[in-house]
């Protein structure tokens, strides 16, 4: 070991460290790699503006749909927030479910199985999902949907059938199972933190298991499950290739159960590869309007989750 | 909204009745036992199998048989235990269907994937062959008259090798320096704060949006439209430093202080002490990290589509035009397969490569789990 150190430094002098030249550089490549997430953070946003650019000073004739970007984007947009809510909706109870079954309902071991399920659920690629959505799912749901139409044909969501089952309601399910694990994963999270005592005085009074639930655990999880909630929804938004194979896209309807309707990370992978000039600005655009989403909706679901540490502190 | 009723003086809220607290009803339990509900779940199921033979929809009837043992699990529980308990074994029944909701589709998937890309995956033509010059006619010919199949994944294995090998050797270094940064540097105050924040702000960022950067960026540096692996690696960097970060920084965080005291105390340097005592110690955690954010970016499609395009043949060079990885090439096979009228042989090949997907990821995810137990810092206490 010695025969390796520097030379012996002469005895320090009151209070001054000496500078190492290892000390250094270990500080600088920590501290450069630090600021340079602040550098990429910067470039995202500063070269995606600069590639969109173009699209806004263009004439709005020019742009796809001709009547400026704004009327170009906005059904894009709407696609995309009513395709992520239905999957967050329809997550949601099932996440928490999840989370209930794996912290309070299955024993320890199954727990952890469940756990490592749910996790492979989140690592599969996403465009596996589209594949299967495309093949399996989206054919099942046929019948489905015809019933819909046929019972509930009076609403403007429902008018007609798809006979293929590429449809927004569709993509909007599979999302729903590919933000299934981020809403459990959180949620199982905060209910495994439910302080112990609240349980078991909850369950010294008489209450059953789902009256402990209710009282103690539910109100102590409600802002992690919220969090995760918004966490899962920001991954949806920002989905692409399930969307894109399983969606037959079109212009915007309200009709959720036909094709039509597109998402806006869908609407780019579909046209990027063989855009060019004024288009690749549009899309381009359209990411950053997309990123723009995401963000916010991330730094409120950040929020929700941290304040919790502030009224955690149940104990 | 009338002015005669007064907001309910503080004294009567006290003492408000235990009835009234959310959540909580007063009635009484008797004693029951799981009998009933086990007879309930027998009965569902003879009329699961009814329904079935019956010629229902198997979906449907399953609905309707898990209705019917809700029901009759309520009915029976409330006539002899008393309404929460009831309550209580509806919801166990609902949490425990959630938890077979998600399964579902689990199963389904992985069948497909299997059954479907099985055959293919085995097939030394889809290992050992590239796509290049394989037209619709070799499709045809595969499908039609029998012949082997000609045109396979190989090039996108490489493809994907290479290019996820770069994104790591990009963002393992600049993850753990940041964590190390974190821990280790500036463990509080506003700087970390900010690195943390942006941290988050990272994990958010869509994958096709880190493609669209990366597309941009080499816009800018060498000309619209240049496409090449060093791009999607840049991409999928985006996406994968943030993860490194988390992982790391939550197994820098668990090294126990004594150790840094200790080497500190017997006059190491402070790069040293991180070197040879901290990183080591959790060594086995951040490998085990930094292969879940390798699974986590291996099958990104989106930004490799928009950032490396995609190439027939193959092409180990990522500073020189397009290449191919096997996420896009599912996606390519699956949309748009070479014969529009025999589409079977593209097909096979997609789901061959999205199960050699799932394999990689699986085994990644394990081996992480492996890692972080055998390697795990022996605890001597």
């Amino acid at each position: 070991m010695s025969a390796t150190t520097a030379p012996e430094t002469p005895p320090q002098q009151h209070g001054k460290p000496t500078k190492r030249p290892g000390d250094v550089l270990f500080r600088g490549l920590s501290t450069a790699s630090a600021f340079s997430i602040l550098l990429i953070l910067a470039g995202v946003a500063i070269f995606l503006v600069s590639e969109a650019l173009p699209v806004f000073g263009a004439d709005p004739a020019e742009v796809t749909g001709g009547e400026g970007f704004v009327s170009y984007v906005w059904p894009l947009i709407f696609g995309t927030l009513v395709a992520s809510l239905i999957a967050m909706v329809v997550a949601t109870p099932v996440a928490v479910g999840i989370a209930l079954f794996v912290s309070h309902y299955a024993p320890k071991r199954l727990g952890t199985a469940i756990g490592f399920v749910i996790d492979l659920l989140a690592a599969v690629p996403s465009v596996v999902f589209g594949m299967w959505g495309f093949q399996v799912f989206a054919p099942r749901l046929v019948p489905f949907f015809t019933w819909l139409s046929d019972n509930l044909g009076f609403l403007p969501f429902f008018e007609t059938a798809s006979r293929t089952g590429r449809t927004i309601l569709t993509a909007s399910l599979v999302l729903a199972v590919m933000i299934l694990p981020i809403i459990t994963a959180v949620s199982r999270e905060v209910f495994l933190q439910t302080p112990r005592l609240h349980e078991e005085a909850a369950l010294a009074l008489g209450a059953t298991q789902w009256e402990m639930i209710r009282t103690a655990v539910l109100p102590f999880g409600k802002p992690g499950v919220i969090g995760g909630t918004m966490l899962g929804l920001g991954r949806a938004l920002g989905e692409t290739m399930a969307v894109a194979i399983i969606l037959s896209p079109g212009v915007f309807t309200w009709n959720l159960i036909d094709s039509g309707n597109i998402t806006v990370p869908a609407e780019i992978a579909l046209n990027f590869p063989e855009a060019a000039g004024l288009r690749l600005s549009e899309l381009i655009a359209a990411g950053l309007v997309l990123f723009g989403i995401t963000l916010g909706v991330n730094l409120l679901a950040r929020w929700v989750v941290n304040r919790r540490a502030e009224f955690s502190g149940a104990n | 909204m009338s002015l005669d009723t007064a907001p309910t003086p503080p004294q009567e809220r006290k003492q408000r009745k235990l009835s009234e607290i959310e959540g909580v009803e007063l009635e009484v339990v008797r004693a029951s036992s799981n009998r009933l509900s086990l007879l309930a779940l027998g009965g569902a199921a003879v009329l699961l199998v009814l329904l079935v033979v019956l010629g229902l929809n198997p979906a449907l009837a399953l609905v309707a048989a898990f209705v019917v043992y809700l029901g009759v699990v309520f009915v029976a529980y409330r006539n002899t235990a008393g309404p929460r308990v009831a309550r209580d074994h509806v919801f166990r029944g609902l949490v425990g269907a959630a938890f077979v909701l998600a399964v579902v589709p689990l199963l389904s998937l992985l069948w497909t994937v299997v059954s479907q890309g099985g055959p293919t995956l085995v097939d030394p033509a889809f290992l050992n062959q590239t796509m290049n010059g394989v037209t619709g006619l070799q499709d045809q010919a595969t499908q039609r008259d029998g012949a082997p199949l000609i045109g396979g994944a190989y090039h996108a294995v490489i493809g994907t090798l290479v290019i996820t090998g770069i994104a790591a050797l990009i963002s393992v270094p600049i993850g753990v320096f940041t964590a190390i940064f974190l821990v280790e540097y500036q463990p509080k105050g506003r700087v970390s704060q900010v690195i943390r924040f942006l941290v988050d702000v990272m994990t958010g960022i869509p994958s096709i949006v880190a493609g669209l950067f990366a597309f941009a960026l080499w816009a800018v540096l060498f000309g619209i439209g240049t496409k090449n692996g060093f791009a999607g690696a840049v991409a999928l960097s985006v996406l994968m430093i943030s993860t490194v970060v988390r992982n790391s920084e939550e197994m820098l965080r668990i090294v126990p202080n004594e150790l840094r005291e200790a080497s500190l105390a017997l006059g190491v340097p402070k790069w040293r002490t991180i070197a040879k005592v901290v990183l080591p110690t959790a060594a086995s955690g951040l490998a085990s990290g930094v292969t879940l954010a390798i699974a986590r970016v291996i099958g990104e499609t989106a930004p490799l589509l928009v950032a490396v395009g995609y190439a027939r043949g193959l092409n180990v060079d990522p500073s020189q035009g397009p290449m191919n990885t096997l996420a896009v090439y599912a996606y390519y096979m699956f949309t748009k397969p070479l014969s529009p009228g025999f589409r079977e042989p593209s097909l096979d090949r997609a789901w061959a490569a999205a199960l050699m997907l799932v394999l990689i990821v699986v085994v990644l995810n394990l081996s992480a789990r492996v890692i972080a137990k055998a390697f795990a810092p022996k605890t001597g206490r």
